[in-house]
């Protein structure tokens, strides 16, 4: 809502300065958005006249004018305009000021070689009007003393930009604002005694209102004005409207926009000769079509409310008119409509039609349905002392009983709720410089609402209006007291952070990515989930909600790799969804790796980053976690976005129900097609959400402290087994034997080649044996050996190398 | 006796050579060992008139020890010289690189919601969460915004079905309804997260974070409200004194509601929080309305309390001088490095949020 402290002043009494305005307002809750000095940069717009014009050298429809602004120096200025001619009186813009309508700052500048400093200017560029064929053509009569001087009317007010909150629709009326800003003690608001029409004629154009389930419209005023004469707005009227950045358009067009910003009292002037046998307010049929004035045929649905002729819809009530209708200079006689339509009814029409309009805005957030005559009255009277003409009664066609709305208020509830104290006189004087009527009762007020203020039904309405108005500065602090009886975070919200730090600390990178995502993207990774769709994406490549947290990280890695990194680590922890029902989602973290290891060390050798380096960032991730790596299960069943032979799933448990995560390479085709461009990519995914967490804190968890210190003794052992035979099989085969006695077992070395046939490798392990309760002797060791070499040979197939 | 002068005179004068490790331990045979001149003197004390013996044996021990010391001082330097000179032929460019080592960051979104539950635990609010895809009824209908609300157009939601029933969290309130309609009062929460509007520019993204708050008891009154806030604002922003200012404003949810302004002016190009005039909206709160608390059936008569939310991108912003909320999402390696945090950096009330 734009708004200008002088037009606040046609409704407000104040000796108080702007700044103490902005302040004032925004304590009220009218925040101000912005303010913007627009008479300063209209100032430099200067009346001035052509003195000479010459054809451009260089270009046939440019013309070189020399241009007389009131100083000893001639400005000179190219303009294309064709009716740029010698002795012109018209409209001169310096380098610096800004052109309204395009809000672009002028500059010196050569135009085919030849400087031009300034601009002459039309209507359309200085949003006077839509007239862009050529420059501003002022009266000689006029105008010729003014030459140098500002065209624009010096107009020292700003301009306000206020964000009105969408329960005050009072507020998108100057008068509105100026009420508020007097309940609060900012000046008086004037009274004024409204002006009515008197008059002797009937309206002769019928309006029925037809009494239909849904109907949108309950009541509709008008008023008919003959033998007009629509011409441009007088000065003050144009002035009006451009100092809070609108448009003038004609008389009976700038009145109305007038009364509207003035009174929030949207209305509507038809061409009355135009309408055919009378008006019908009523619910569309499907099918109808009009052309509204924004030029553009729509097509209705059922059940919208309509203004109508005998000839069909003429217009959507509350929203736009029709071009059939619509006013033109050589109206002549004119109905002007001022109604109430509800609500809920504009906001389904204009949400099916996709339409916006300034009266939808208004009529959707609740007009005042008593404004219906103050609106004709003033909009009418003011068309008459314009534009000359007759002015007919006001008819008001009514389907429903307007209600007054009261509340019953226990004065005590704005203490509970604010935490401190005003009196009741102070809530009456407040309540009533609102527009409130009030009646006191023992302990309660009845308070009688104001018809322009929809807002308001209940109790806590009113200690809401009472503390805005009073100042929120006069809430005391109550400091918080420090006390906790509850843990901050659950367990699993502390398993989250935990898993998050730690795989940071393995040299990832977070990020944070959109939980949707590229839809093609989405199809590599999303495994055997469906498919998500969001119904109105921000663009297509944002289309569906992701089902892996790889699809974008790795289209991220990719943009990384572009932008010259080249060994990178990054991982996320967020959500992925496998459903579009709330709660189907899961946590996962995801993680990618590019490039090598210790590239270009003058130490080290460098390598690929491989599957190896992803299991180790898992395994080591949930070991930190507090989870005991002898128990992991790991196979190698991926999805198939993993690469088939590199890649392994790790297990929590033997039932196999808690999968845990998934690590490995990233399959080749996947790398091909997105087009990215490493050495090498792997990745791991971890499911935060399948950890069944122990209600056991880590430290309940753990065994008694028992160290053995009797000697321990290392036996290595090389067998040549099947290359299928998985090493973890043999490990399990050793740790089977006696938990007690073998404490560690190693796998050192994987062999396949020469010396080995084919088909075959030979894997070698080293075993600590060691007891906690005796030293073990040579035939003590000599068992064990015997039962390792025994039991591995039978339970995996393997032959012990000699 | 003049026999064990002359053996230490001889061999004073032999170890007073420049002699090699394996000539020291020749003499030291010689003289030390088992069958050596200075051991065999010893065999012979029992020999010795008693008068002259003790004399005699003190005397040795002496030539013993002395010589025996000469030797060993002899040994060690020479083990020393050999080391030292090894060790000059193993002098090394020290300035060479370290062995490769990797360092991962935290996101500054992260970290920053670690230190608003930090902020948050200390006075006694425990964290929940809520799914990202919610019902229209939790998001909107529940929350006091009827479908017929235009509060509602200020919240460009993204739908999943035709239907609109189906629909991305457009903030983290419907979190409120979810923990009021699972729990009974007294609610003591803040609910940090993902928070979804389809709009896309320069200052707007479609996925933004938020931190919802919740407080509902017998008599939570604004005061409350404004101390709450107030403190987190402080500790958050680690600084003595802070510029707030609460201002009327309305979300349906909230009655009566408030947006707060913090204090800030621009110095040298950076935004120096709780200083200056201009004043900067940082987050929305109020009391929770009645309507709220029914639909959730807790009995408004009885309990009441204050809710409010906070964008996380944007304090992450103000806290650590990031200008561009794009760059959150756009996972510029340059940038996370930059902007991101060590993982051993957890924020904590004793160890101060940040370094």
């Amino acid at each position: 809502m734009k708004i200008t402290f002088n037009w606040l002043k046609d409704h407000l009494d104040t000796n108080l300065k702007e700044d103490k305005l902005l302040e004032q307002l925004t304590n009220i809750g009218l925040e101000v958005e912005r303010v913007e000095n627009i008479s300063s940069d209209l100032d430099l717009f200067k009346i001035a006249k052509i003195v000479k014009t010459e054809k451009h050298p260089n270009a046939d429809r440019l013309k070189v004018c020399d241009v007389f602004v009131g100083e000893k120096e001639i400005k000179k200025v190219i303009c294309g305009a064709p009716n740029a001619r010698e002795g012109l009186i018209t409209i001169y813009a310096p380098p610096g000021a800004v052109i309204p309508k395009t809000k672009s700052k002028l500059v010196v500048a050569k135009i085919r070689n030849v400087t031009s400093y300034g601009m002459l200017c039309s209507e359309s560029e200085l949003n006077l009007s839509d007239e862009s064929d050529g420059i501003i053509e002022l009266s000689t009569k006029k105008f010729k003393k003014n030459i140098g001087k500002s065209y624009f009317f010096k107009n020292n007010s700003n301009l306000i930009d206020l964000s009105i909150t969408p329960n005050r629709p009072d507020c998108l009326g100057v008068k509105g604002i100026a009420r508020d800003l007097a309940a609060s003690g900012f000046g008086k608001l004037k009274s004024f005694k409204e002006k009515k029409i008197k008059s002797k004629n009937n309206q002769t154009i019928k309006v029925k209102i037809s009494k239909e389930k849904n109907q949108g419209c309950s009541s509709f005023g008008s008023c008919l004005i003959t033998n007009v004469k629509n011409i441009e707005s007088p000065k003050w009227l144009k002035d009006k409207l451009v100092s809070i950045g609108q448009k003038p358009i004609s008389a009976i067009v700038d009145i109305t926009n007038y009364v509207m910003f003035d009174l929030n009292r949207p209305l509507h002037a038809y061409d009355a000769d135009k309408i055919e046998k009378g008006i019908i307010i009523r619910n569309s049929k499907s099918g109808e079509e009009f052309t509204a004035l924004d030029n553009k045929i729509y097509k209705l649905n059922e059940g919208m409310c309509v203004i109508s002729d005998n000839k069909g819809v003429l217009g959507l009530g509350g929203i736009i008119g029709g071009t059939r209708s619509g006013t033109e200079l050589n109206t002549k006689n004119i109905l002007l409509e001022s109604a109430y339509f509800k609500p809920r009814s504009i906001r389904r029409t204009s949400k099916e039609l996709n339409l916006d309009t300034d009266a939808k805005f208004r009529f959707e957030r609740g007009i005042d349905p008593l404004s219906i005559e103050e609106g004709l009255n003033k909009a009418a009277l003011l068309i008459k002392e314009i534009c000359g003409g007759e002015i007919s009664k006001i008819d008001v066609q009514k389907i429903e009983k307007d209600k007054t709305k009261t509340v019953k208020f226990n004065t005590s509830l704005f203490e509970k709720i604010t935490g401190f104290k005003i009196s009741t006189k102070e809530m009456v004087k407040i309540l009533e410089d609102l527009g409130f009527k009030i009646k006191k009762e023992k302990k309660n007020l009845r308070i009688t609402i104001p018809t322009w203020r929809p807002d308001i039904s209940q109790e806590i309405d009113i200690v809401e209006e009472l503390v805005r108005i009073t100042g929120y500065d006069k809430i005391k602090i109550v400091d918080p007291i420090k006390e906790r009886t509850k843990s901050t975070l659950t367990q699993p919200q502390k398993f989250f952070h935990f898993l998050q730090r730690a795989i940071a600390s393995k040299g990832y990178l977070e990020t944070i990515t959109w939980s949707f995502t590229d839809a093609n993207y989405n199809d590599y990774f999303k495994d055997k989930n469906k498919e998500i769709k969001i119904i109105n994406p921000i663009s297509s490549d944002l289309g569906v909600l992701r089902n892996s947290i790889f699809s974008n990280l790795i289209l991220y890695m990719s943009k990384n790799l572009d932008r010259g990194a080249k060994d990178l680590s990054i991982f996320e922890i967020g959500p992925v969804f496998i459903g579009s029902n709330p709660g189907e989602q899961k946590t996962v973290v995801g993680g990618l790796s590019a490039g090598k290891r210790s590239r270009l060390s003058w130490i080290e050798k460098e390598r690929n980053v491989d599957v190896f380096d992803a299991k180790r960032d898992v395994v080591q991730t949930l070991v930190e976690a507090g989870y005991n790596s002898d128990k992991f299960f790991i196979d190698s069943e991926t999805p198939n976005y993993y690469h088939p032979g590199k890649s392994g799933r790790l297990i929590l448990n033997e039932n196999k129900d808690q999968l845990a995560a998934y690590f490995g390479e990233i399959h080749p085709n996947i790398i091909k097609k997105i087009d990215i461009k490493t050495d090498s990519l792997i990745g791991f995914e971890i499911f935060v959400d399948n950890f069944k967490l122990s209600k056991k804190s880590l430290n309940d968890q753990k065994t008694k402290f028992e160290v053995s210190d009797y000697q321990k003794s290392e036996r290595d052992f090389a067998f040549i087994i099947n290359k299928d035979v998985k090493a973890q099989d043999l490990i399990n085969a050793i740790s089977s034997i006696d938990q007690k006695l073998i404490s560690n077992i190693k796998v050192f070395d994987v062999y396949e080649g020469e010396n080995i046939p084919e088909n075959q490798k030979s894997i070698a392990i080293s075993v600590t044996i060691q007891s906690s309760e005796k030293t073990l002797n040579d035939n003590d060791l000599e068992n064990i050996n015997n039962s390792i070499i025994k039991t591995v040979e039978n339970k995996t197939g393997a032959k012990i190398r000699s | 006796m003049s026999d064990i002068k002359n053996i230490k005179n001889d061999y004073l004068a032999k170890l007073n050579k420049n002699l090699s490790l394996e000539e020291i331990n020749q003499i030291k045979t010689e003289l030390l060992g088992k069958n050596g001149l200075i051991s065999s003197q010893f065999k012979n004390i029992g020999s010795i008139q008693e008068t002259d013996r003790k004399k005699f044996a003190s005397e040795l021990n002496q030539i013993k020890d002395d010589l025996q010391k000469i030797i060993n001082d002899k040994i060690s330097e020479i083990e020393s010289k050999k080391i030292n000179e090894k060790l000059e032929k193993e002098k090394i460019d020290v300035t060479l690189p370290e062995r490769s080592f990797v360092r991962g960051k935290i996101h500054p979104v992260s970290q920053t919601i670690d230190e608003i539950s930090s902020i948050f635990s200390e006075i006694g609010f425990s964290v929940e969460e809520g799914p990202d895809i919610e019902n229209e009824y939790n998001n909107f209908t529940a929350l006091n915004t009827p479908d017929n609300h235009p509060a509602r157009d200020m919240h460009d939601t993204f739908y999943l079905d035709e239907n609109k029933e189906i629909l991305l969290r457009t903030h983290t309130s419907p979190v409120q309804i979810r923990t009021m309609m699972k729990d009974k009062p007294p609610f003591k929460i803040i609910a940090p997260g993902r928070t979804y509007r389809s709009d896309s520019d320069q200052t707007h993204a479609p996925m933004f974070h938020q931190v919802e708050g919740l407080h509902i008891d017998k008599n939570i009154n604004m005061g409350h409200l404004k101390g709450c806030l107030n403190y987190f604002i402080k500790e958050f922003f680690e600084v003595e004194k802070i510029k707030m200012r609460f201002r009327p404003s309305h979300f349906p949810f909230t009655e009566p509601s408030a947006e707060v302004d913090i204090g800030y002016e621009i110095k040298d190009g950076k935004i120096i929080i709780g200083e200056g005039d201009q004043w900067l909206e940082i987050l929305g709160c109020g009391m929770v309305h009645p309507n709220v608390l029914k639909n959730v059936k807790v009995d408004p008569l009885k309990y009441q309390g204050y809710a409010f939310g906070i964008g996380i991108d944007r304090l992450a912003m103000l806290k650590y001088g990031i200008n561009d909320l794009r760059a959150f999402f756009e996972c510029d390696y340059r940038w996370l490095n930059h902007f991101g945090f060590d993982p051993l950096d957890v924020p904590t009330n004793y160890r101060g949020l940040s370094r």
